[in-house]
């Protein structure tokens, strides 16, 4: 019963929503334009639907390319910051305004050094900046977070750094870094598609530049349309995150 | 003799911890220390264990791998790793074989009683059968000397008067020295054939009180004559070290 209250609810809120949409378009008449009603939406996703997913997956893959990338310069840097009490001193700065600048003010600077025959590199190195972060800093955190009382022990039976290394710290580490990698795995989608629109050509084939190009056009049914698939393919993205996250926390604590 | 502290002290940069101090313990010995919160019961333990060293004074103890080993408050099991990972660790990181050492865990896991449940997971377990895990841990180097640091005061009394007997009767087997703190007076006589009374922080012996009767307890040891006047008499040194310390 609650269930499906709770499947019920947003469904008849949306549908609620979408009607009141429809019938003020009919009935104020407003320009198609200017804002298309949900029907005209509808039709242009179906019509545009080979093109859309083609689009959806052409974001979806440089994103997930830049997701592995982050994965492995942020987890490998961890590991030598964790070492050195004054490296990570050193590297903390670069880091922090690394991740506090605006991915969108530094995607022009990265478009003209990727070139404007390679715009697929700009938006993969745009979506790795912004993915790295909180996978650097949750393995960080991660690495210096095991119990105190475990790191005695091993203390007490004289383990070397490098047991201490991979005994205790990177196993300990494990939870905080599948968090960094669902939170990465969003933002490199936002990067790959802020990315996508500063490139703002024709040769990026993802769905910014679906959105862009339909606006150009005054199209409003087919902005929306690209716009639903983005929002679709965040959530299913989302979803199977949270489950990864799940099954890994599973695997870790086996329970 | 098999570990001493000769008139130790140690300063921490919020003040004195501990100290002057000074504690001999011979083989197969059970002592336990009972003292306030915050007088350094826990810190003598780690001076012991060789996790932390004295600001003055001089500590002796069997310097040697898996010769002393501690159980902590809490179980401080690695979730990621099975009871019997978690058990053959301490073998594991000295060296010995994965094999040898998983054979010598599933050993040390039976004497605990927790035979059947080598591969489950700390997060699968109650408190007392990790506690469980823990102590088999410790046992597994067979070391001369056990230290626990109020092994069982995150558990309900009836765990706590059980693990309590099993203690007594791993001991009974391999007769290692064991140090145990706790602010438990009752559990400090039941468990101990000797019990250091501590005054409130820093820390000095205000008493070393002998329990007589045999290890293990028998049966209703609790209720001797015996043993209600051992506690009676810790319970009134305790209560001096409180005062004296106030007064300090």
């Amino acid at each position: 019963m609650s269930r499906l209250t709770a499947l019920l609810a947003p469904t008849a809120l949306i549908a609620a929503l979408l009607g009141i949409w429809e019938i003020a378009c009919r009935v104020m008449q407003v320009p198609v334009y200017f804002l298309a009603p949900p029907s005209a939406i509808g039709a242009a996703l179906v019509a545009d639907a080979p093109s859309l997913i083609a689009a959806a997956g052409y974001t979806v893959s440089n994103a997930l390319i830049a997701l592995v990338v982050a994965s492995v310069l942020a987890q490998g840097l961890a590991l030598v910051v964790v070492l050195s009490r004054t490296l990570e001193r050193a590297v903390q700065p670069i880091t922090v305004v690394l991740q506090v600048t605006p991915v969108i003010a530094i995607a022009p600077l990265v478009n003209i050094w990727a070139g404007t025959d390679h715009p697929g590199r700009a938006i993969i190195a745009l979506a790795v900046i912004v993915a790295f972060f909180p996978i650097y800093s949750g393995a960080v955190t991660g690495l210096k977070s095991a119990d105190p009382d475990l790191m005695r022990l091993f203390d007490l039976y004289g383990a070397t750094p490098m047991q201490r290394l991979l005994r205790l710290r990177a196993p300990s580490a494990v939870p905080f870094v599948l968090e960094g990698h669902k939170v990465a795995a969003g933002l490199a989608i936002v990067g790959a598609v802020v990315a996508e629109f500063v490139a703002g050509s024709g040769k990026v084939q993802g769905l910014a530049w679906r959105i862009l190009d339909a606006g150009y056009r005054l199209q409003t049914a087919r902005m929306f349309a690209a716009l639903f698939v983005l929002g679709v393919m965040g959530a299913v993205l989302y979803t199977l995150l949270q489950a990864a996250e799940r099954a890994g926390l599973k695997w870790w604590r086996g329970r | 003799m098999i570990a001493a502290l000769t008139d130790v002290e140690v300063d921490y940069p919020r003040g004195r911890a501990l100290g002057p101090f000074s504690l001999s313990i011979d083989a197969g010995e059970i002592v336990a220390l009972v003292g306030p919160s915050g007088c350094g019961k826990s810190t003598a333990l780690r001076l012991l264990a060789g996790l932390e060293g004295p600001t003055r004074g001089a500590v002796a103890r069997a310097p040697g791998r898996g010769e002393t080993a501690v159980v902590f408050q809490a179980p401080t099991l690695a979730p990621w790793l099975t009871a019997r990972a978690n058990a053959a660790l301490p073998l594991e990181l000295a060296g010995t074989p994965k094999a040898a050492a998983a054979a010598q865990a599933d050993k040390a896991l039976a004497r605990v009683g927790l035979a059947g449940v080598e591969a489950a997971r700390p997060a699968q377990l109650s408190g007392g059968m990790a506690m469980r895990v823990s102590l088999a841990r410790a046992l597994v180097t067979e070391p001369k000397l056990l230290l626990l640091d109020e092994p069982f005061a995150a558990l309900d009394e009836i765990t706590r008067r059980a693990l309590a007997d099993d203690v007594l009767k791993l001991w009974a087997d391999i007769r290692p020295a064991i140090i145990f703190v706790t602010h438990n007076v009752e559990e400090a006589v039941y468990m101990a054939s000797r019990v250091v009374v501590m005054s409130a922080g820093p820390g000095r012996m205000v008493g070393d009180i002998a329990v007589k009767g045999p290890l293990p307890r028998p049966a209703h040891f609790r209720t001797t004559e015996g043993f209600r006047a051992t506690a009676e008499a810790v319970s009134e040194a305790l209560a001096q070290g409180m005062s004296g310390g106030m007064a300090a």
